[in-house]
């Protein structure tokens, strides 16, 4: 019973990473129809920095930690007007290619800077657990799960009540009456970017202590949020959120109590497991089938 | 005997062409709307009314020239364009089907730092109690009035109105236009209303247009458009 | 005129190839010969993303499941090496097959990123099944002797047997694109719900071209594998199929021809020019340009380039060279409409 609830707790903590990186991935997808390729290279990336922030890997910093956020979400609000825009007016297919362009770039770039060499980077909760009646919860765990879901929900409250998230709503419903209502919808496009980057970099800040900062790190973090997305319905934020907990417990599940799913074969099963999931709801778990008016 | 008084145009087309990729859609139309009237602009399907639409509030390419409220309008886009005075109610009402009643008419406000609903909502009144309805929910014709309750919050100078019977049984219509007449009346709004249906956007214009496959065949008041023989046999069936 | 030009272009690369050895070096025909086997790639992916508008970045995944069939029948098997490429094609493809009809359920980009999985997951159950796949390790491959009582010179087998293989495959692919198949490809690609509409089935069309793509990857990685003589799970990381992309972007996603001067960016770059390129910056910074991914900062930047500067590519810049000034063009010219077909 026991280790039922530790890995829970370790499901919940790696699922939120998974959510927030869908979230992100779900953001930019909703407003622009335009898969980021690079959300995960760009988490990592801004990791990178928060780490040479921090002494390159000392000790936590907080103030690093708020930097590297802005940092991340004016790179985003950067990448968007400068690389994305222009191509988008071609075709989404070209703007996709660009951010597989600009995900091998960032990962070279990653290496060349800062050296492949795997890198220890601070987590700020301590490595202790508590003790609720024989289970041992990790504060990490909480921790992590805690500031992930306090970023989504920050997030959650400014497209709920602010105008302008109301606007940005409201312009990736249809950006072409939203422009009719006085909208820029480009600068919200890239306000966009910029909080979905500010999300991945919450992403990597937070799992980067687990499982260490290297250039790759991110590559199967961006397949599990992607898993997630699609897992929660594509277009779904809360869906993504939800999809991320739910694939993060189930992995740490199979990975506990099924013995033949080793942590080679954790990507592959998270694949089929979405796989199946697809065959029985198409739509996702959250999602319901969209009627396009043609 | 009294004196006309001169009306300012508010907004004028002039030799107005617009096309789509390689199939031209406008040929040279021009048109003037002035303060505080309401203009039609009559035609079939694809006589160019919408394109005509688009072509003042950006969405299209054009050549020729827009003047609104004395000023030029080079390459604009429709965000500027709205930010100018002009309220664009386009084909299918554009409303966001997925936000609540409520939210569209925050939309409606966005340009200003301090919409005021209620003197909006006067006219749309049973708008309140449906606050929290998502408007994808709402009939046709309560979406237009919403469109219209949007368009009007924005304060405009100029409502630009593209079919909005369309899809809507008569009494809707009848109520949807008496709204434009009202808005027109009282608070002097001016407006320019493409329709199909033109008995009933004749019913609340000052003067109209008939447009024919991208150009202007015809103008004057509505009541000289109700009257002339080749309106009647094919705008109005008789 | 258009019914002239493609045969009269198929005879001019056929003696072009048949005489390219006589000029040059042994290297340079080894080179030549991995030209031809990312040719027979690059006209799988094209397929797939030039012509159905689906971007895939687990190609070269789909080559290393075409290395590993012919790796693993040739030495732990001892098939003739000749026979396993076919077989290694077909593998390919009902791989291919097999994750297409779940995945192209999903709606396009995201189908883009699951493809992003098929590398990462390969990479694992290669090293999951050691005993089988060799593992870390990975596996060494004899080299390629030439057969049927010729006497000649490895390089030149392994050219011929690339080229035979790439001539075959070149009309076969014009043949996919060409008929009834290829129209419902190209109508997926330019409009999923309008296709719908249409009743070509999208999942059964994109699945289709999955299939045909990963046959043809099959039988270049099987010719890679040939061509190293050595297999292991890092021969194919998510490197091999980022090249790919930047392939076919470069000779012109949508053009089969293009993909000839795909294929040789793709070998140019990958020896020579990328790693040189990559001298320059160590010389002019502190750059450690020896860190794995460091050879995709140059793809990448290429990619970018050839998007926004000529996002046709050389197919393209070629079509818009060769292209009649507009009023000598009839009017009703559909060279804009069907790019496909040079």
């Amino acid at each position: 019973m026991q280790t039922f609830f530790q890995t829970l707790f370790t499901g919940l903590s790696d699922g939120a990473v998974y959510g927030s990186l869908a979230l992100a991935l779900v953001l930019i997808y909703k407003a622009t129809e335009v898969i980021n390729f690079a959300q995960g290279e760009m988490a990592m990336f801004t990791t990178y920095i928060a780490w040479a922030l921090m002494d390159h890997g000392a000790a936590w910093k907080w103030w690093a930690f708020f930097a590297t956020l802005a940092i991340a979400f004016l790179g985003g609000a950067a990448i968007q007007q400068t690389l994305i825009r222009p191509l988008e007016r071609a075709s989404v297919l070209t703007a996709v290619m660009a951010t597989i362009a600009l995900l091998v770039i960032l990962n070279g770039l990653a290496g060349w800077i800062w050296s492949p060499q795997l890198q220890f980077f601070p987590s700020p909760f301590p490595t202790s657990s508590w003790d609720v009646g024989g289970v041992h919860i990790a504060k990490q765990d909480v921790g992590t799960f805690g500031i992930v879901m306090a970023c989504v929900l920050v997030l959650w409250l400014f497209f709920r009540f602010t105008k302008l998230g109301l606007a940005m709503r409201a312009g990736a419903l249809n950006p072409a009456a939203a422009r009719l209502m006085g909208v820029r919808t480009s600068w919200l496009l890239a306000l966009g970017w910029g909080f979905a980057a500010a999300l991945g970099a919450v992403s990597g800040m937070m799992v980067a202590p687990t499982i260490f900062l290297t250039p790759n790190m991110m590559q199967a973090v961006l397949i599990y949020a992607f898993a997630a997305a699609v897992l929660g319905g594509l277009e779904s934020p809360v869906g993504a959120v939800a999809g991320g907990l739910a694939l993060g417990v189930l992995l740490n599940m199979l990975g506990q109590y099924v013995h033949p799913v080793t942590t080679e074969l954790r990507l592959p099963v998270a694949l089929a497991i979405l796989l199946v999931v697809l065959l029985i709801k198409p739509a996702g778990l959250f999602g319901r089938v969209v009627v396009r008016r043609v | 005997m009294g004196s006309y008084p001169l009306m300012a145009a508010l907004l004028e087309l002039s030799d107005v062409s617009a096309r789509y990729g390689q199939v031209a859609a406008l040929h040279g139309v021009t048109l003037t709307v002035n303060e505080g009237e309401v203009v039609s602009l009559l035609g079939a399907n694809g006589a160019g009314k919408t394109t005509t639409l688009r072509a003042v509030s950006g969405t299209v390419r054009r050549s020729g020239s827009v003047v609104l409220n004395g000023k030029r309008l080079g390459r604009v886009t429709p965000e500027s364009v709205a930010r100018a005075g002009v309220a664009h109610v386009p084909e299918g009402r554009g409303i966001f089907a997925e936000l609540t009643v409520w939210e569209n008419l925050r939309m409606g406000g966005y340009m200003l730092r301090r919409p005021d609903f209620q003197s909006a909502l006067a006219y749309f009144p049973w708008l309140q109690e449906r606050r929290n309805q998502q408007a994808g929910t709402l009939s046709g014709g309560e979406q237009q009035m919403l469109a219209l309750a949007r368009a009007f919050l924005a304060r405009p100078r100029l409502l630009m109105l593209d079919e909005p019977s369309l899809g809507l049984a008569p009494l809707v219509t009848r109520e949807v236009f008496r709204v434009i007449s009202d808005l027109n009346e009282k608070e002097g709004l001016a407006v320019l209303v493409v329709e199909q249906n033109a008995a009933v956007a004749l019913g609340v214009a000052h003067r109209g247009y008939v447009l024919e496959t991208g150009s202007i065949v015809l103008e004057g008041t509505a009541d000289e458009l109700r009257t002339n023989d080749a309106v009647r046999s094919a705008y109005l069936g008789y | 005129m258009r019914r002239l030009t493609l045969p009269v272009a198929f005879a001019v690369l056929v003696a072009v190839v048949v005489v390219a050895p006589f000029a040059v070096s042994n290297y340079r025909t080894y080179q030549l010969a991995l030209v031809g086997l990312f040719l027979v790639a690059l006209l799988g992916l094209d397929v797939l993303t030039g012509f159905t508008g689906q971007i895939s970045l687990g190609h070269g995944a789909f080559m290393g499941i075409g290395a590993y069939t012919t790796t693993i029948l040739v030495v732990d098997h001892h098939w003739r090496d000749l026979w396993t490429i076919p077989l290694a094609g077909v593998v390919a493809g009902i791989v291919g097959l097999a994750f297409g009809i779940p995945a192209t359920r999903f709606a396009g980009p995201y189908l883009a990123l699951a493809t992003f999985a098929i590398p990462l997951s390969f990479i694992g159950v290669l090293k999951r099944f050691p005993h089988f796949t060799g593992g870390n390790v990975g596996k060494n491959l004899p080299q390629t002797q030439a057969e049927f009582g010729w006497h000649t010179s490895p390089s030149i087998w392994l050219y011929t047997i690339s080229w035979v293989c790439a001539l075959v495959m070149l009309p076969l692919a014009f043949w996919i694109v060409r008929g009834r198949f290829g129209r419902a490809m190209r109508a997926v690609r330019d409009s999923e719900i309008a296709s719908t509409a249409n009743g070509v089935s999208t999942a059964a069309t994109k699945t289709a071209a999955f299939g045909i793509s990963a046959f043809y990857c099959g039988v270049a990685g099987a010719l890679y594998a040939l061509a190293i003589n050595y297999v292991n799970p890092d021969t194919f990381p998510i490197d091999l199929s980022i090249l790919l992309i930047v392939g076919i972007v470069v000779g012109g996603a949508g053009s089969l021809y293009g993909m000839v001067f795909g294929a040789l960016f793709v070998e140019f770059i990958r020896i020579s020019w990328g790693p040189a390129i990559l001298d320059l910056f160590s010389k002019v910074h502190h750059v450690n340009t020896h860190a794995p991914g460091s050879g995709l900062v140059v793809y990448g930047v290429v990619l970018l380039v050839v998007l926004y500067v000529a996002p046709a590519g050389v197919a393209g810049l070629v079509r818009s060279a060769t292209r009649l000034p507009s009023f000598l063009r009839r009017k009703d010219d559909a060279s804009l409409s069907d790019p496909g077909l040079v």
